[in-house]
């Protein structure tokens, strides 16, 4: 289970320059690529079973092989490092600390897909990190990766870096393209896929850093070797963002197939609950996908082992699963409020709506009010099943995915946590305080539900 | 007459800062300039105290020769564009869930009082101000403030207060030219 692929040089001292990076093998990959056939290095890609490390999983190499090439515009490769979905915050460490893996990645993949003109679209937050990444450019362009006829090989590749304004939206391939354009961040209708009118309505493949930084591995293993690493359909190495409540939070690489609860509770890993308090739920895959209970974590509903794989965590859908989503992993323990944390969430995503589409831009302002009245002890019972109706409403009917991202949440904490609502609803005088459960988990109080009737 | 006053913004596009948006401007082909939209925006905001007035929008319009109204667009969309007077250094803490878990809340209350501001407020002297934004990437290190380019993460208390007196002795740098 130790392969690493992504962070294989990430801890080699100066690794972040130029000069490390190429003594240490870097660019070998475009050296190989430069002299493939382009179809047959997304052949390669396809081989590998690398699925999209963005949140949606689509398998890189059949997104490659959309990329319209008849019309004969000029195509695009655009890196999407928009990363702003909470609880990730792994691409932002691969470009921190070895920014050229990236640009090594964009050249090989630009050249697959005959792109001469690629950008990489990060959040303007991540402001030091675009400028790590403009010199990186640089350095490049001075070791002749980049501009004219690289190499001798005769191909062209511009990369620049291109920074957002702070918006979540921009983080849907299409709001990301509009951003790029220099407009608002507001999603397009599909189709058009990028694939056929993207970037300024040529060809555009938009990919996450993560997928694209692990090109080069493939290109220069194969795409077969790729495949043997991880599980099933889950092949290679993942990245997970790890938050919350644990002892060792950070970001790590890890053999698709390792158990849930080694991840959890190995030294090499989380390390286990912080304090050793009581797990309470787990969000493996970023804010946007639902959040598990204890009895779910662990073993899936049919008693078998939790995996970290996308088949794995989806097991059961959305009645007793999560989703693999971003990877971002978030642990609670049994201080966090169930209900304060799905209003923080609605308050996002009420906030990042882009307002196109009425269901997601009235509906997230609903639920986040309606969270904010139960939290506040000013809830009643149905209120809860008004936000179960609010979600369900949202869900499907929304330009975006953004819209069902803010309705599963939700759907998931009544799903698994109903008797939290309830506690908020029934005893307004124990959570006035926002650190309710802190002073007193749930747990020691959820008897009173039983005990009392109203 | 107060807020005309407080609203006012002295514009001053230097060689360097005009050199740099040529820079930007060139990543993109002939024609598509407005895609340099968003990075200019920022060379403009930074370099005239983190606001972007009125005025300075027309400027960044025409600079890029695009209609006053497709920069307020964009203006009015993002939140990194700040369309009013900030303090000098502004506190951006993270209130979304990772950080709140962490004491995000306790921890962006006590710079609010130990400033004498509300969030959203600049101090009097024109140096502070406190906002509560989203997540910012840093979740596994929370809570975490933004203060210009950089984070500040693993904040406790006793790291606001530090961070409080390094701004009030010039000993912070904003942004990373
Ligand atoms: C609201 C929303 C936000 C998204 N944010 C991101 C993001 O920050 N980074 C990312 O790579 N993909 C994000 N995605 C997914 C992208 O639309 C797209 O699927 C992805 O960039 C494709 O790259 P991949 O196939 O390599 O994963 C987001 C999608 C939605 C709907
Ligand atoms: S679902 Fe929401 S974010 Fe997506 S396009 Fe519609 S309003 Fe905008
Ligand atoms: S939740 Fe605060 S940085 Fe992500």
């Amino acid at each position: 289970m130790g392969q690493k692929i992504l962070f294989e040089k990430i801890h080699i001292p100066g690794i972040k320059t130029y000069d490390v990076y190429r003594e240490n093998g870097g660019y070998a990959s475009v050296e190989k690529a430069l002299k493939m056939n382009p179809d047959d290095i997304t052949e390669e890609v396809k081989t590998s079973g690398l699925r999209g490390r963005g949140g949606a999983g689509f398998p890189v190499g059949l997104k490659w092989s959309f990329i319209d090439k008849k019309s004969g515009n000029p195509r695009h490769l655009v890196c999407n490092a928009d990363e702003s979905e909470p609880g990730t915050f792994k691409d932002r460490y691969l470009m921190e600390y070895i920014p050229h893996l990236l640009i090594e990645g964009m050249i090989t993949s630009s050249f697959a897909l005959g792109a001469n003109l690629s950008y990489i679209y990060i959040r303007g937050e991540y402001m030091w990190v675009f400028k790590t990444l403009e010199r990186a450019i640089k350095e490049a362009y001075a070791a002749g990766w980049l501009g004219k006829n690289i190499k001798g090989s005769g191909y062209d590749l511009d990369l620049h870096v291109h920074c957002g304004g702070g918006a979540y939206i921009c983080g849907e391939e299409t709001a990301l393209i509009e951003s790029l354009e220099g407009k608002r961040g507001n999603p397009r209708i599909k189709p058009p896929f990028p694939a056929v009118k993207g970037l300024w309505q040529n060809p555009t493949v938009v990919n996450n850093v993560e997928s694209i930084a692990t090109v080069p591995w493939i290109i220069l293993n194969s795409g077969e070797d790729y495949s043997k690493i991880g599980l099933g359909r889950s092949t290679g190495t993942k990245l997970f963002s790890v938050s919350g409540h644990v002892k060792k939070p950070g970001v790590y690489e890890i053999e698709m197939g390792m158990t849930v609860d080694e991840f959890m509770n190995s030294d090499e890993y989380c390390g286990g609950m912080i304090d050793d308090r009581p797990l309470k739920g787990l969000i493996p895959g970023g804010s946007s996908v639902p959040i598990l209970p204890k009895h779910l974590i662990f073993k899936t509903a049919n008693g078998e082992d939790r995996l970290m794989t996308y088949e794995s965590l989806s097991d059961g859908g959305f009645a007793t699963g999560s989703s693999l989503g971003s990877g971002g992993f978030i642990v609670y323990n049994d201080t966090a409020c169930i209900v304060r944390n799905t209003w923080n969430f609605s308050r996002f995503y009420h906030h990042e709506s882009c307002g196109q589409c009425s269901p997601c831009r009235e509906g997230t302002g609903w639920m986040e009010k309606i969270l904010w009245r139960i939290e506040n002890g000013q809830g009643t019972e149905e209120d809860i099943d008004l936000l179960w109706s609010i979600q369900a409403k949202i869900e499907g009917n929304t330009i975006c995915p953004l819209g069902d991202a803010a309705a599963w949440p939700v759907a998931a904490a009544i799903r698994h946590f109903r008797d939290e609502f309830e506690y908020h609803v029934r005893f307004p005088e124990k959570i006035k305080n926002r650190d309710h459960f802190v002073n007193e988990p749930f747990e020691k109080v959820k008897h009173l539900l039983q005990n009392t009737t109203v | 007459m107060e807020t005309l006053k407080k609203y006012h913004q002295d514009i001053n596009i230097t060689p360097e800062l005009m050199q740099r948006i040529q820079e930007l401007v060139s990543h993109y082909p002939e024609g598509k300039q407005k895609s340099a939209l968003l990075p200019v925006l920022h060379e403009l905001q930074d370099a005239h105290d983190n606001w972007l007035s009125v005025e300075l929008q027309n400027k960044a319009a025409e600079i890029l020769n695009i209609t006053p109204i497709e920069v307020y667009e964009v203006v009015t969309f993002y939140t990194m564009f700040n369309q009013k007077p900030v303090g000098k250094y502004m506190l951006e803490f993270c209130v979304t869930s990772c950080c709140a878990i962490n004491k995000a809340e306790d921890v962006m209350d006590y710079t609010c009082e130990k400033l004498g501001v509300k969030p959203g407020q600049v101090t009097a002297d024109g140096l502070f101000s406190v906002v509560g934004v989203q997540c910012l990437g840093a979740c596994g290190y929370a809570p975490m403030l933004q203060l210009g380019d950089f984070y500040h993460e693993h904040l406790t208390k006793e790291k606001v207060d530090q961070l409080i007196n390094d701004c009030k002795e010039d000993k912070i740098t904003l942004h990373d030219k």
